[in-house]
């Protein structure tokens, strides 16, 4: 089991770091329609929050490539982290809840 | 699809925040009812997929393009509620850490693209492979899954829209569904890859009963 959580996390990580600059910068379905019926102005200016890494291109690195690949890195294993972390406060809840 | 802040009104962000808070609470209850040793490490990994895969934007006709929601997907591997848990830490590291989809949308989007996905794409999937049965029931089920949770996303996104006065429903709804139909089967081919690779090398995952 140990081997196959080890691959499953290193294809996440090769598709987040070595793919994602590949990634089409054309906007989405949402962002596209947005723009197409021209509602895209009513959110600008919104933000409630000011992420660390805006637009998955990690600050301070000046290569695009390497800033979304640097980015990618960083979501994918916060939530690999999350997501794991998760279940195992489910897990232990569990345990006490069968004592 | 991810909605930033402003696109919708407060109570229509408010109401789908509490609709969310719900379901995630149910689910934790249920998975904390259920869930197995082995499919803590699988809710991690799943996570991380869901994540890098949500990166790779692919290009679909007219300068637009789509990325991957993947809860269909999450709940024909791990089950429905663990999957809602998986979708809603992705949205919430990318609301948080990369400014993707707005704080006040998050109870929105989580809902949009990961708990429609989780269950109404669990009850297609569930439905059609029972019918047809076999590994070609699971993949035509997941294709069928996966192609609707886009479009079941794309309709409730326009919906809250709608409400929200930022678009008239009766056009933001067709041009929606039009663009989300071929993103859809952009979906549906990336969910029957991965469900064709796990039959390959851990079917025992996908046939599981333990799944919650």
């Amino acid at each position: 089991m140990k081997k196959e959580i080890l691959i499953g996390l290193l294809i996440a990580l090769a598709i987040g770091v070595f793919l994602s600059p590949f990634a089409s910068k054309s906007p989405d379905g949402l962002d596209k329609t947005a723009e197409d019926l021209k509602f895209s102005s009513v959110s600008e200016g919104k933000e409630i929050v000011h992420s660390l890494i805006p637009d998955y291109a990690m600050p301070g690195v000046k290569n695009e490539s390497l800033a979304t690949s640097a980015a990618g890195l960083v979501g994918t294993l916060a939530v690999f982290g999350l997501a794991y972390g998760a279940g195992k406060v489910m897990q232990r809840k569990k345990q006490k809840q069968s004592l | 699809m991810h909605i930033p802040d402003g696109f919708l009104d407060t109570k229509v962000w408010a109401g789908m925040s509490v609709v969310t808070a719900g379901t995630i609470c149910y689910a934790t209850k249920k998975v904390n009812q259920k869930l197995g040793e082995r499919q803590i490490p699988l809710m991690g990994v799943m996570g991380a997929f869901i994540f890098a895969a949500q990166m790779i934007n692919f290009p679909v006709a007219g300068g637009t393009s789509g990325h991957f929601l993947g809860g269909a997907l999450a709940a024909i591997l791990l089950g429905p509620w663990s999957a809602v848990l998986v979708m809603s830490a992705n949205f919430i590291v990318q609301c948080l850490l990369f400014q993707d989809g707005g704080l006040t949308a998050l109870g929105a989007n989580i809902f949009n693209m990961g708990i429609i996905g989780c269950l109404a794409g669990y009850g297609i999937y569930k439905g059609i492979s029972n019918i047809l049965g076999g590994n070609k029931g699971l993949l035509i089920g997941g294709a069928v899954a996966a192609w609707c949770s886009v479009m079941l996303a794309a309709t409730a996104t326009s919906i809250e829209l709608g409400i929200s006065g930022t678009v008239p429903l009766k056009i933001v709804l067709p041009a929606m569904l039009g663009v989300h139909l071929l993103i859809g089967l952009g979906e549906a081919a990336i969910t029957v890859m991965a469900i064709s690779y796990v039959l390959k090398v851990r079917s025992d995952i996908i046939n599981d009963v333990a799944k919650v």
